[in-house]
């Protein structure tokens, strides 16, 4: 039964393979429009937030400091310390925080080939790769949780340090170092990027270790400094107080006390970045949707434009003895399938383009990104139209008479 | 000509069979909003299995909304009617879709054939639609088309035939179901004379092969060739005769 449906279906498409052609080149045109246009609003976006983001991604640093107000009967000029375990704990308590990395740092002197090279040294946490932007060159990889855990000695260097030990040609992955005597195997080296600010160095001459190697090495017990990140830059100043408070009480000075605790506030240069990226994805949806709907008027168009031609077929089919039911549901399945086409085969042109676009304009314009899920929804809201076009003419043909329908 | 009379005797059912067609007062009336038309005025009408029945008339006469009825293509406004003995009146679309069918093989003055499918393909379409399994299917189309003599024309286009090929495609699919009735709609209206004769012939031919016919044309050289001549005018019928006192 299914094999004589299908096979009734191919010969119904090949017997109209003008109608099919045009029809599934109408959901080609759309699919790839619109989801090229927003491939590359997606890549844009991506590359402007890399771009401003060079130090990281809407993130907040912060140093502890003296107190200068005194508080519970504690004088003022005290050090406010803080430890891993201060951060783990108030952590849960903070609404808001998706990511937070204590730092450790200090100038190290490394040793590669009985050459020593002074070398900027933080110790931190897997997280801090998402937030401060690290990516590591293919090949390597940053910090992970075991390395943490089992304080590894490990090291993710910053690509100038790389170049400058190892010379342009050699991969430093796999390789070993020597910190303070201590040898480090080489997980991974930093992706060259844009910085217009830093805090202790550019990142390009630091080198990163597990927090708790760092820690194990030193004897260290208070951290340096620690970055964190808000779910949104829109609530950062939240984020801060709400920190502020949960440490405060931790450990005990006044909530109040700015010197306490400061905090570098990256993400005010984001605040209007993320109102103008609001703006633009509002942009390229509205554009988006216009794009839609001129394809989904080609398609319908053509569905109308063969109305005629369909009407007398159906006309013959029931004069035949072909129930209306049979007709209607053979179009319906005629639609999907041709729709499954139309978007398989835009999608494939979209990742193609994509897949050739120039990688010296994606400096500028980003990597298009193509989304399954934009192909799909773009795809099914054609297919819609289509079908709406193309069944109701489609309905009506298989009411007339077959008498009628023939003479059309 | 006497062997076409005798056979006409000898395909005369018996009393007790009923007819393929049997039309009692049958009446048609199309509201067209303003007017109703009475095409059809109550007709009778009976054919036998075997007979080759011409209904001839002037276009208005009627004659074509006696062809979609007799086809089950159009439901009568009143009047009984029974295909095969089976009661049409009453039935809905898709019960009718189903007796067209069993029942009827239509042959239309515009051929009607699907234009981008082959020969083959358009004769098995009812076959398919009737629910026959494939391989059934497969044999009996390549029957039908070595029948009417398109054998080595089976995976051609309609639109790489001749007119009168085509026809003969779709006589082919007419048979397809093994019909009750073959029912004609001016064969030859869209044929130039030659190849009108020679679907005269493939006609007389299957009559000769005991199938039975109603062809509706004013072509009366077509006409005359038929056992029996309804003439339809204003939608009654005023004669009904054999062939030959026709001439």
């Amino acid at each position: 039964m299914l094999r004589d449906a299908l096979l009734q279906l191919h010969r119904d498409l090949k017997s109209q393979k003008l109608r099919t052609l045009l029809t599934v080149f109408g959901l080609v045109w759309g699919t790839v429009a619109v989801t090229l246009l927003l491939a590359f609003g997606a890549g844009l976006k991506k590359n402007l937030i890399k771009q401003t983001a060079g130090l990281g991604d809407r993130i907040c640093i912060s140093w502890p400091g003296l107190t200068s107000i005194p508080y519970q009967g504690l004088g003022k000029g005290r050090r406010v310390r803080i430890t891993d375990e201060d951060l783990e704990t108030v952590r849960p308590r903070v609404d808001g925080l998706k990511r937070m990395s204590s730092e450790y740092t200090d100038g190290w002197k490394m040793v590669y080939n009985l050459k020593t090279y002074p070398v900027d040294v933080s110790g931190v946490s897997p997280e801090f790769a998402e937030m401060r932007n690290l990516i590591p060159v293919p090949g390597g990889r940053f910090l992970n949780p075991l390395d943490v855990s089992h304080q590894r000695r490990v090291v993710f260097l910053g690509n100038k340090v790389a170049e400058d030990i190892f010379g342009k040609g050699t991969d430093p992955v796999g390789k070993t170092v020597l910190f303070n005597g201590s040898p480090f195997l080489v997980i991974g080296v930093l992706t060259a990027k844009q910085q217009d600010s830093s805090y202790n160095s550019r990142d390009s001459d630091l080198a990163w270790i597990p927090g708790t190697t760092f820690r194990a090495l030193t004897g260290r017990k208070y951290l340096s400094n620690f970055v964190f990140q808000p779910a949104s830059a829109l609530e950062s100043k939240a984020v801060t107080e709400s920190l502020r408070a949960a440490l405060s009480r931790r450990l005990k000075f006044d909530p109040a006390d700015k010197e306490a605790f400061s905090v570098w506030d990256t993400t005010e240069q984001f605040q209007f970045f993320e109102v103008f990226m609001l703006a633009f994805s509002l942009f390229l949806g509205i554009v988006g949707s216009l794009t839609l709907v001129v394809g989904g008027i080609g398609v319908s168009n053509i569905m109308n434009v063969i109305v005629d031609e369909r009407t007398k077929e159906i006309g013959v089919k029931m004069a035949l003895g072909a129930k209306s039911g049979a007709i209607l549901r053979q179009f319906v399945v005629e639609t999907m399938i041709v729709t499954a086409i139309g978007g398989a085969v835009g999608f494939a042109i979209s990742l193609g383009i994509c897949a050739v676009f120039p990688s010296s304009l994606q400096e500028f314009v980003g990597k298009p990104e193509v989304s399954p899920a934009v192909a799909l929804i773009t795809t099914g809201i054609l297919g819609v139209i289509g079908f709406l076009a193309g069944f109701f003419p489609a309905r009506s043909a298989s009411r007339l008479d077959p008498v009628v329908a023939m003479k059309m | 000509m006497s062997s076409r009379q005798e056979m006409t005797r000898e395909t005369t059912p018996p009393a007790s069979g009923r007819p393929i067609i049997e039309m009692v007062g049958i009446r048609k009336v199309y509201d067209t909003g303003k007017v109703q038309v009475e095409a059809l005025k109550g007709v009778d009408l009976r054919i036998e299995k075997g007979e080759f029945v011409a209904i001839v008339g002037p276009s208005g006469s009627g004659k074509s909304t006696l062809m979609n009825l007799v086809g089950c293509l159009d439901t009568p406004s009143g009047g009984d009617y029974f295909i095969g003995g089976e009661k049409v009146a009453g039935l809905s679309r898709d019960q009718l879709a189903d007796v067209r069918n069993r029942r009827v093989g239509f042959v239309f003055q515009a051929f009607n054939l699907l234009p981008q499918i082959s020969a083959f393909e358009n004769v098995e379409m009812p076959l398919v639609f009737g629910g026959v399994p494939p391989k059934v299917r497969r044999a009996k189309v390549a029957e039908l088309l070595e029948r009417v003599g398109l054998g080595d024309r089976m995976d051609h286009k309609p639109t790489e035939l001749s007119g009168g090929q085509m026809q003969r495609v779709a006589i082919a699919r007419a048979l397809a179901m093994d019909p009750d009735i073959v029912l004609a709609d001016e064969p030859t209206g869209n044929l130039d004379t030659t190849s009108g004769t020679d679907i005269m012939g493939v006609f007389l031919d299957l009559w000769k092969q005991g199938s039975t016919l109603v062809v509706i044309t004013h072509d009366m050289a077509l006409a005359r060739r038929a056992s029996r001549i309804v003439e339809i005018r204003d939608g009654r019928i005023v004669s009904d005769r054999p062939a030959e006192q026709a001439a």
